[in-house]
């Protein structure tokens, strides 16, 4: 559901906010707060209640029973929480820009343990989700939002609003459609799994995650880059289409990958691809955890695809996954993403088997393609 | 007020198996969990005034989405 504040009612808003309590979020909130008024985390109107933030905790839904995983929280200190009330309305600014306001509707207080045990199934501080809980402030305030100057993102070109990809669909004639999440170049083994998915779909939705993820990762303009790269080279036009996701990575594996789920159906997918580990880090969760969650809902409206192991069979001569491969691990040779960062670290290319030589030639142009 | 609604026969044997299937989670009744599986295939067309249409239309070709 779109909520975002039609520009008619945008110069009131304006005008409402100059008058109203300014209240400071970081720019990961802003994005999400941006995919709440796009309609990407519908059915939230803004940050979680604590009904809502407890059942999604306790259960991994709403109050009212939808499937829900990841909180979306606004925390404040104690000092920014004694100048408003509930029922107030603030201005919410990032970088000196308001560009929203919110209707206070509860302020509570949050346990740090018990939310990152719910979240991140874990409280190791080196968990890069654990580490932004202990960052975040003491209170929490939930409420609706109306977003009234939505920020052109940092990629404008590619950033539409599920109104617009579902007129896509629809425009292309695709009846089904299947998401691809992503926060890597590609190479050959998502590609196989792309390409294997969409033998079974009318489209495949490449939709790479814009925004903050950890030291290692690679940047956003090579995501970008090396994906334009694959399509001029490896897609068809009127079977694949790229959009960006600007959201901050979680890293928060079965958890996240329900909620990437939820955003893909929000954009129009009627399936969503899951692979190995899918949205994990370090050894956090169990290698097909991130699948074996969607049992607990039947009710998520998007149909997952799962991929388990897949590599490249020097016998078979190509990609391949452990269901149809009959040849021993001898013949295999995995895409190892971290192999082929180590070698593209060192300004070698990875093999042809493994990667698209347009792939990485992108990569090779990029004096730093890893965040650092 | 609630939708007008009919009923449909599914055998008893599949009845026994969702309410299997549903024992334990929040779907309190078969019905509920059969009117969110057909919900789920047979979703709600997204509807555009004309205008809206014209928009986006208009912002995907120019993005080079479509023709």
């Amino acid at each position: 559901m779109d909520r975002l504040t039609p520009p008619a009612a945008a110069d009131k808003l304006r005008g409402e906010a100059a008058e109203s309590t300014k209240l400071d979020v970081s720019e990961e909130l802003r994005l999400d707060l941006e995919n709440v008024a796009f309609g990407l985390y519908s059915p939230l109107a803004g940050p979680l209640n604590q009904d809502d933030y407890l059942t999604v905790l306790a259960k991994g839904r709403l109050a009212d029973d939808i499937p829900w995983t990841i909180p979306i929280l606004l925390d404040v200190s104690e000092e920014e929480a004694a100048g408003f009330k509930e029922g107030d309305r603030l201005s919410l600014v990032c970088g000196g820009e308001p560009f929203a306001v919110m209707n206070v509707e509860e302020k509570y207080g949050w346990d740090r343990k018990t939310h990152c045990e719910r979240v991140y199934k874990t409280v190791d501080p080196a968990h890069p989700g654990v580490a932004k809980a202990h960052e975040m402030k003491d209170t929490l305030v939930g409420g609706s939002v109306e977003v009234y100057e939505p920020s052109p993102g940092k990629y404008p070109k590619y950033r539409l609003k599920p109104r617009e990809t579902r007129f896509l669909f629809k425009e292309k004639g695709w009846r089904t459609v299947a998401g691809f999440q992503t926060r890597n170049a590609p190479h050959i083994g998502h590609e196989y799994v792309q390409k294997t998915a969409l033998a079974f779909v009318d489209g495949l939705f490449i939709n790479p995650l814009i925004g903050k993820k950890k030291s290692g990762d690679f940047t956003d303009e090579v995501i970008l880059e090396t994906y334009e790269a694959l399509f001029k080279h490896y897609f068809l036009r009127n079977s694949a289409t790229m959009v960006t996701l600007e959201m901050e990575m979680r890293y928060a594996g079965p958890k996240e990958a329900i909620h990437h789920a939820i955003v893909r159906k929000n954009y129009g997918c009627s399936h969503f691809i899951v692979g190995r580990d899918h949205a994990g880090v370090g050894n956090y969760y169990g290698p097909f955890e991130a699948q074996e969650i969607f049992d607990d809902y039947p009710d998520l409206g998007i149909t997952p695809i799962f991929f388990r192991n897949f590599f490249h069979c020097k016998r078979c001569g190509g990609p391949q996954n452990d269901k149809i491969c009959p040849h021993g691990p001898e013949d295999h040779l995995n895409y190892s993403g971290t192999k082929m960062r180590s070698l593209l670290l060192e300004g070698k290319r990875p093999d042809e088997t493994m990667m698209r030589p347009e792939v990485v030639d992108v990569i090779l142009r990029h004096r730093e393609p890893f965040n650092p | 007020m609630s939708e007008d609604k009919v009923p449909v026969m599914i055998p008893r044997s599949l009845y026994e198996k969702i309410e299997e299937r549903i024992a334990g989670t929040s779907f309190t009744s078969v019905e509920e969990y059969v009117e969110m599986m057909l919900e789920n295939e047979f979703p709600e067309e997204t509807e555009y005034s004309e205008e809206e249409e014209a928009l986006i239309r208009e912002r995907l070709r120019k993005l080079g989405y479509i023709e």
